[in-house]
């Protein structure tokens, strides 16, 4: 079975010569939910303009459900369906004639076209503003919009590009509902994603890419098994002024009735409660300090740019 | 893309195209209309009776500029639908929408070319329909008098995309409208004869391409002209098929679209 998308040796160098990508190899399997992660720059943008076609390739090779891009455009192209960071519709049009455009594009006859952006909009909830200007959507409607967008000629492959930028939490998860369930139908989705946790709870396999190069490329669990550590904050009922001893983990007291406390992967977080319970101290809520993907993600970056600043010193 | 799947991606673009300017009428359709009928107005009837019709071929002088006039328009709104047009779907981003679908390049052309050539065409038709109230036209060769019209607007809305490629802001795509255009159009022979001109302003106006398409209407209307017919179908064919490679070019290499 042929990969969703396959790049090997994918480069780019702007005509101002910053160069955006480094020889990026990389495949997402067929039905995969695979996260795309770097910081603003790193090249996420580059690489999915390249896949999508809204950037010339430097040098490289992209194939996409077994369909080359250099040489079998057409049908490449048919396989992919882009929501774009930015939007990126005529605000001057209505909300059904965008679709029904979009699908004319790709060969789809307009009665059957109909047919899909009905049900693409009932399930986005947008039925309702089919007849308005696309000016006239609030800043959810117009993502989801461009999600019904890309899906009305039915791709194989859909690419997200930060799909929920701006958009409040109870659109996010509806909207990560819906990801999950055409995830499920079969569709593979590559999101690329500033929130991590939405990166953790959707995803099942992860490449990151800093200054145009991928430094990770690994499944989801296997990357969270790598943390050592977990920091977790403990809101105390009662106030503290000593922290109690132990040797088991780190504590620290934040302020007189907040504790932080770094536990080894090996420990169970029960041996929390039974030492503090021990010293009749008393919690009323605990949550993770930071999200573990995030900690993952901050130090892959930072080992990446230190090893780059040592070739050039070395160079 | 089969075939049948590429003619409805074309007739995507070219309803959305049509659809795009008649939405905006008063500002498309309407304006070329009042803009004739009061050159009609003040070159025919009040001051055309005084001005020299010796070359004019016997016809008078608001006979003479009727074709000028419907060509005038014709050239001008070919090109300002397909400049505005692409431009904007630069500006606002969504020539993505087909830039990322398999819609061929060539698909995309005549799409956009077609838009350009409908508007031109309607507008034509609507400043004929005003110029009836003026004149008693008839059309002496009606088979070329179609053909020069759809071949010169087909190559000013093929130079509207060329500009709109290449276009950053609204001003460069108003800039050759303002400073090229119009100039190339009221001196291609629209108002005058060029035999009315000396020996060297003869010689230099055969040097621009719109006095070609203006003679080649006015033979198809009136059966008279400056230039023969057959090489002004010429000119006109091969300065279209220059800049149809052109635009081909530049979206095949994505020049002004793509990174």
């Amino acid at each position: 079975m042929s990969k969703a998308l396959e790049i090997s040796n994918l480069n780019k160098t702007y005509k101002n010569g910053f160069t955006a990508l480094n020889s990026v190899s990389l495949s997402v399997e067929q039905g995969d939910f695979f996260a795309l992660l770097g910081a603003n720059g790193a090249g996420k943008s580059t690489l999915i303009g390249i896949i999508s076609s809204l950037v010339n390739k430097s040098a490289g090779d992209v194939s996409i459900h077994g369909f080359d891009l250099q040489t079998q455009r057409s049908e490449a192209k048919a396989m992919i369906g882009l929501v774009p960071q930015e939007f990126n519709f005529n605000v001057f049009e209505p909300v059904e004639e965008i679709l029904l455009n979009q699908a004319g594009y790709y060969g789809v006859p307009r009665p059957e076209a109909r047919i899909r952006a009905k049900q693409l909009l009932e399930q986005l909830e947008l039925w309702d503003k089919r007849s308005s200007m696309a000016s006239e959507l609030s800043g959810g409607m117009k993502r989801r919009l461009m999600i019904a967008r890309a899906l009305i000629h039915r791709p194989k492959l859909l690419i997200l590009d930060e799909p929920t930028a701006g958009v409040d939490i109870e659109i996010r998860r509806s909207m990560w509902d819906f990801l999950k369930q055409l995830n499920a139908a079969g569709i593979t989705i590559i999101l690329t994603t500033h929130y991590l946790e939405e990166a953790e709870s959707l995803c099942r396999n992860i490449a990151i890419i800093n200054k145009g190069d991928i430094v990770e490329n690994t499944s989801m669990k296997s990357l969270l098994s790598r943390m050592q550590t977990q920091t977790f904050v403990l809101d105390l009922i009662d106030p503290l002024t000593v922290l109690p001893e132990t040797d088991e983990f780190d504590i620290r007291l934040i302020d007189e009735s907040t504790l932080e406390v770094e536990l080894d992967k090996e420990r169970s977080i029960n041996r929390i409660f039974e030492v503090l319970n021990a010293h009749n101290i008393r919690v009323s809520s605990l949550r993770n300090k930071t999200n573990r993907l995030e900690e993952l993600f901050i130090n892959l970056v930072q080992e990446s740019n230190t090893s780059l600043a040592s070739a050039e010193v070395a160079a | 893309m089969t075939y049948q799947d590429q003619f409805t991606a074309l007739k995507t673009i070219l309803i959305k195209e049509i659809f795009r300017f008649t939405r905006i009428w008063v500002q498309t359709i309407l304006p070329p209309a009042i803009t004739m009928a009061l050159y009609f107005v003040i070159f025919g009837k009040l001051i055309g009776g005084a001005i020299d019709t010796s070359a004019s071929d016997g016809y008078s002088y608001i006979d003479y500029i009727v074709p000028g006039l419907i060509m005038m328009s014709v050239i001008t709104n070919s090109y300002s639908n397909v400049v505005s047009s692409f431009y904007s779907a630069k500006y606002q981003g969504h020539i993505q929408e087909l830039l990322v679908s398999p819609t061929p390049n060539l698909i995309i052309l005549f799409g956009f070319i077609g838009g350009g050539v409908v508007r031109g065409l309607l507008v034509g038709m609507v400043v004929t329909i005003v110029s009836l109230f003026f004149t008693d036209m008839s059309v002496a060769h009606p088979f070329l008098t179609v053909l020069t019209l759809i071949l010169t607007s087909v190559l000013f809305a093929t130079a509207g995309l060329i500009n709109a490629v290449y276009a950053k802001s609204f001003d460069d795509i108003s800039i050759v409208p303002v400073f090229v255009l119009t100039p190339l159009t009221y001196l291609g022979g629209v108002f005058y004869s060029i035999k009315l001109l000396s020996p060297f302003w003869q010689t230099m106006s055969l040097v621009n391409p719109v006095l070609y398409m203006v003679n080649g209407f006015r033979y198809g209307i009136l059966g008279v002209a400056d230039i023969n017919i057959y090489i002004s179908l010429a000119i006109i064919l091969v300065f279209s098929g220059i800049l149809f490679s052109i635009a081909y070019f530049l979206l095949d290499k994505g020049v002004g679209i793509r990174n």
